[in-house]
């Protein structure tokens, strides 16, 4: 974002990606008003949550180069312990989303502690299996409900209350806001050392110890920071649907999906996940309504080729793509060949 | 006065082999240091162990005094000490400066102050222009020299170079000779490992010679060019009394 | 706890631990020889199980027969993948390398699911059906020939990969890439054959367990993601995975009747975190 001519708008100097950005966000904000059908606006909700759990874990996965595969146990922690909070002792969801952060924090730390030792792929092969474990054990763990899962009380309307009937406008505009959090905690790491660090640690982490750095404390805080989005997720999807069990929150295809989505926009780039979640996330929810009837299969086969394909053509995400093309267009030629 | 670092019966063992056997040296303050030796003679081991990338089995390591054995390499860097590798380890997903930067916020918490700091260590190697190129993009020479620039952003008392004179031209060997000796007069102690004996030779004020994990002499270059063992160990007739006049 | 039932879980144990050894064994080559992690790897044991139900129920084929049949049809697949897929991407990073397999896993399983329906399928009778008792155990013929012909299979996987010339190349491959091409091994050629190969081990392990397992699409991921622990246990080694899968199968059949069927897979799971770390720790 460098050299880009900027306009004059009354006195003010503003570069053409602040007007973009302002209009995009506009548009994000009255798009419930336009859109009022509930099912564009549950897409797009399941698009911001997903893209704010995305660009959680392109801090840990993008910037600091941990492969997680099973981020998926703490988004299920954070739905459950709210839940729970909620269930047993009348907690207000909001109290509990803190509740659910605190316990998925705690198991990253364990995680993170006991498997940042280990090389890149035993690192996400141990996190893959992690994931496995903590929905076997919730399945069969009967006191959250074991495998029938969690209907959570309907209650009334109200903030407090995190439950909204009349309308799914208000959770819209919670997980907007959350999103933009998400966006703007990427925005300050890029700027501060601890963006330098989680790349330096990602690049060489030999290097990165030399000069200074210490390796796991900076992957448990990258850790920590992906896991607190995962969770409110947890506890924002739990509220919002109101009901939980063990497939809908603990599945691999959570995981993996959150990974996918940052993989395909670009990993370790600001944009990247909420690209990647604005193109992944309406595919799989509209091949699933409309193509998922014959026993839900064929979203999945559409999925599967997906993924194979982005892998193959374009791992290095849409963003890399887009800045290709960009600067093919400025210099008439590709400046550099990967 | 105490040495600035100090290596006291090091040794280290892989599985068989002593890689390091008893090894001791000091290193003064404002010295120029050079360590030679055959390949397989335990350098870069010992390096590794002064520098905590490796556990001695046994024997101490001191700098600035204090007992260092232990510690772990990113709080030797706090202390003062940094060392460049072997093989080269830029950040390549990043432009020279931020691989400057990521050495000068060893020392300062803001990234603007970390970016002015980084602009005058690259102004001091030479590599200022080339700031924004992305670090995998850059010459081998060049590569050496953002290891060296990044590693002077943390402001060491002590620079490790593991043969980072590899594969120079001879003009390029002239230049890193130059900016040894400037990183010198800054007051940075240099500690190196070498194979290019044109480049260690002239340089060094103390020059250390491994043989098989020993040390087998150490001395100023004028001296270990006479040296016997050293000639028939490693640097063959050639070199024989080279430096006489210097 | 009676000795009887736990002499009956051991055996029981002993001959699953044959079939993931098969299983095991064919993934391990793969990642031994490329680096490569194959997600997919049990989902390819899946197809040959269709295979197997497939050519029984249409044109009345005993799973028997279609032993060979599926090896060779599971060989050529093997290869196809790598040519097709794989080969695009070899030494890509390890994030490509897990979405190109996890990706096949999806396709794959939908597709068995889109194809065939998620019902569970069973081949009813077949020339080897029956029980055996031994001493007061009860052995299923099917189950005893599947884990003899597992032991089989590897007992000429071992001979091939120690003993040939051929598996002396693929060995060289896996120590060192650059020195085996140097040395005029082509490696494009090893790892379409370690391909050929694991895949076609998956495929046998599928035709013998059809005799008596429930066939459907997502039977590949329980074993697949054991598989996996079991191969990185033993970090590419073949031996050592031989030995892994017999434990691993002793460890989920004890550990079924011991903590209860439902968490047995969880305890493997955490065994296999264990090894991994008491491991690594050493370095």
């Amino acid at each position: 974002m460098k050299g880009k001519e900027s306009m004059r708008v009354g006195g003010f100097t503003i570069r053409p990606q602040i007007v973009l950005l302002g209009i995009a966000f506009l548009a994000l904000v009255i798009y419930p008003w336009v859109l009022t059908n509930p099912f564009p606006r549950h897409l797009m909700i399941m698009l911001l949550l997903y893209a704010m759990m995305g660009l959680g874990w392109n801090i840990l996965g993008g910037f600091a180069g941990q492969i997680s595969v099973g981020h998926g146990i703490y988004f299920g922690l954070g739905a459950y312990t709210s839940t729970m909070l909620l269930m047993k002792l009348g907690i207000t969801p909001w109290v509990g989303m803190l509740g659910g952060v605190l316990v998925a924090e705690l198991a990253a730390l364990v995680v993170g502690y006991a498997c940042f030792r280990l090389g890149g792929r035993y690192f996400s092969m141990a996190t893959l299996v992690i994931g496995e474990i903590g929905r076997i054990v919730f399945t069969n763990f009967g006191w959250v409900g074991g495998a029938v899962g969690l209907f959570l009380p309907v209650l009334e309307e109200s903030f407090i209350n995190f439950q909204f009937h009349a309308s799914k406008i208000p959770y819209y505009y919670i997980i907007l806001a959350f999103t933009v959090l998400a966006i703007v905690t990427t925005y300050v790491i890029t700027k501060t050392r601890l963006g330098y660090y989680f790349r330096a640690v990602r690049d060489d982490p030999d290097a990165a110890r030399s000069l200074g750095i210490d390796i796991t404390m900076y992957k448990l805080i990258a850790l920590g920071i992906s896991v607190f989005f995962t969770a409110i997720g947890g506890s924002f999807y739990a509220q919002y649907i109101l009901f939980i069990d063990p497939i809908s929150t603990m599945n691999f295809m959570i995981s993996l999906t959150i990974t996918l989505l940052v993989v395909l926009g670009g990993m370790g780039t600001l944009w990247g996940p909420i690209i990647g979640a604005f193109v992944l996330i309406p595919i799989t929810e509209l091949t699933r309504v409309y193509w998922g009837g014959a026993g839900r299969a064929i979203d999945l086969v559409i999925y599967g080729a997906l993924i194979v394909l982005i892998a193959i053509y374009q791992p290095q995400g849409l963003v890399a793509m887009v800045e290709r093309y960009r600067r093919k267009l400025r210099n008439g030629s590709t400046v550099r060949s990967n | 006065m105490a040495a600035l670092l100090e290596a006291i019966n090091v040794t280290k063992t892989f599985g068989g082999l002593r890689a390091n056997d008893d090894i001791s040296l000091v290193v003064d303050e404002g010295e120029i240091v050079g360590l030679i030796g055959p390949n397989g003679a335990g350098k870069t081991t010992l390096f590794n162990c002064v520098t905590r990338y490796l556990a001695p089995d046994s024997g101490t390591i001191k700098f600035q005094g204090q007992e260092i054995t232990h510690l772990s390499p990113d709080r030797i860097c706090h202390r003062g000490m940094v060392r460049t590798f072997q093989i080269m380890r830029a950040f390549n997903d990043m432009t020279v400066l931020e691989n400057v930067m990521v050495g000068a916020l060893c020392r300062v918490a803001s990234t603007r102050q970390a970016q002015r700091e980084a602009m005058k260590a690259l102004e001091f190697t030479g590599l200022l222009e080339k700031r924004d190129a992305l670090a995998s993009d850059l010459t081998v020479p060049d590569k050496k020299r953002l290891e060296v620039t990044r590693a002077l952003a943390t402001k060491p008392s002590l620079l490790l170079l593991d043969e980072a004179m590899a594969g120079l031209t001879p003009t390029e060997a002239v230049d890193a000779v130059k900016l040894v000796r400037a990183i010198r007069d800054l007051g940075i102690t240099v500690f190196l490992v070498e194979h290019v004996m044109e480049v260690i030779m002239p340089i060094s004020d103390r020059v250390v010679v491994l043989n098989y994990g020993r040390k087998i002499a150490e001395g100023p270059p004028t001296e270990i060019t006479e040296n016997e063992e050293v000639i028939e160990a490693y640097l063959g007739d050639k070199w024989r009394g080279a430096l006489c006049s210097k | 706890m009676a000795p009887q039932v736990i002499l009956q879980a051991a055996v029981s144990g002993l001959l699953l631990g044959l079939i993931f050894s098969l299983i095991s064994v064919g993934l391990a080559l793969i990642w031994g020889v490329m680096g490569f992690i194959n997600f997919a790897h049990a989902d390819f044991m899946m197809l040959s199980m269709y295979l197997a139900f497939w050519l029984f129920t249409l044109y009345g084929i005993d799973p028997v027969f279609s032993l060979p049949v599926a090896a060779v049809l599971s060989f050529i697949l093997g290869v196809l993948v790598y040519r097709l897929i794989v080969s695009r991407v070899v030494g890509a990073s390890i994030v490509v390398q897990l979405f190109v397999t996890f990706g096949l896993m999806i396709f794959l399983r939908g597709s068995a699911q889109f194809l065939w329906s998620p019902d569970y399928r069973q081949i009813p009778e077949t020339l080897v059906s029956g029980r055996l008792q031994i001493f007061g155990v009860y052995i299923g013929i099917p189950q005893l020939l599947a884990g003899a012909g597992a032991l089989v299979v590897d007992a000429i996987l071992y001979w091939f990969i120690q003993k040939t010339e051929t598996g002396r190349a693929l060995r060289a491959v896996a120590e060192d890439k650059l020195a085996a091409s140097l040395m005029g091994i082509p490696s494009e050629r090893m790892y379409a054959l370690a391909w050929g190969i694991g895949v076609g081990g998956a495929g046998l392990a599928g035709a013998l367990i059809s005799t008596y397992y429930y066939i459907y699409p997502d039977v590949g991921s329980v074993f697949g993601l054991i598989a996996l622990t079991i191969v990185a246990m033993a970090f590419g080694n073949i031996l050592v995975t031989f030995i892994a899968s017999i434990a691993t199968g002793l460890v989920i059949s004890l550990g079924g009747i011991i903590i209860g069927p439902a968490l047995k897979y969880a305890v493997v799971f955490l065994v296999f975190l264990a090894v991994l770390l008491l491991r690594r720790t050493k370095e």
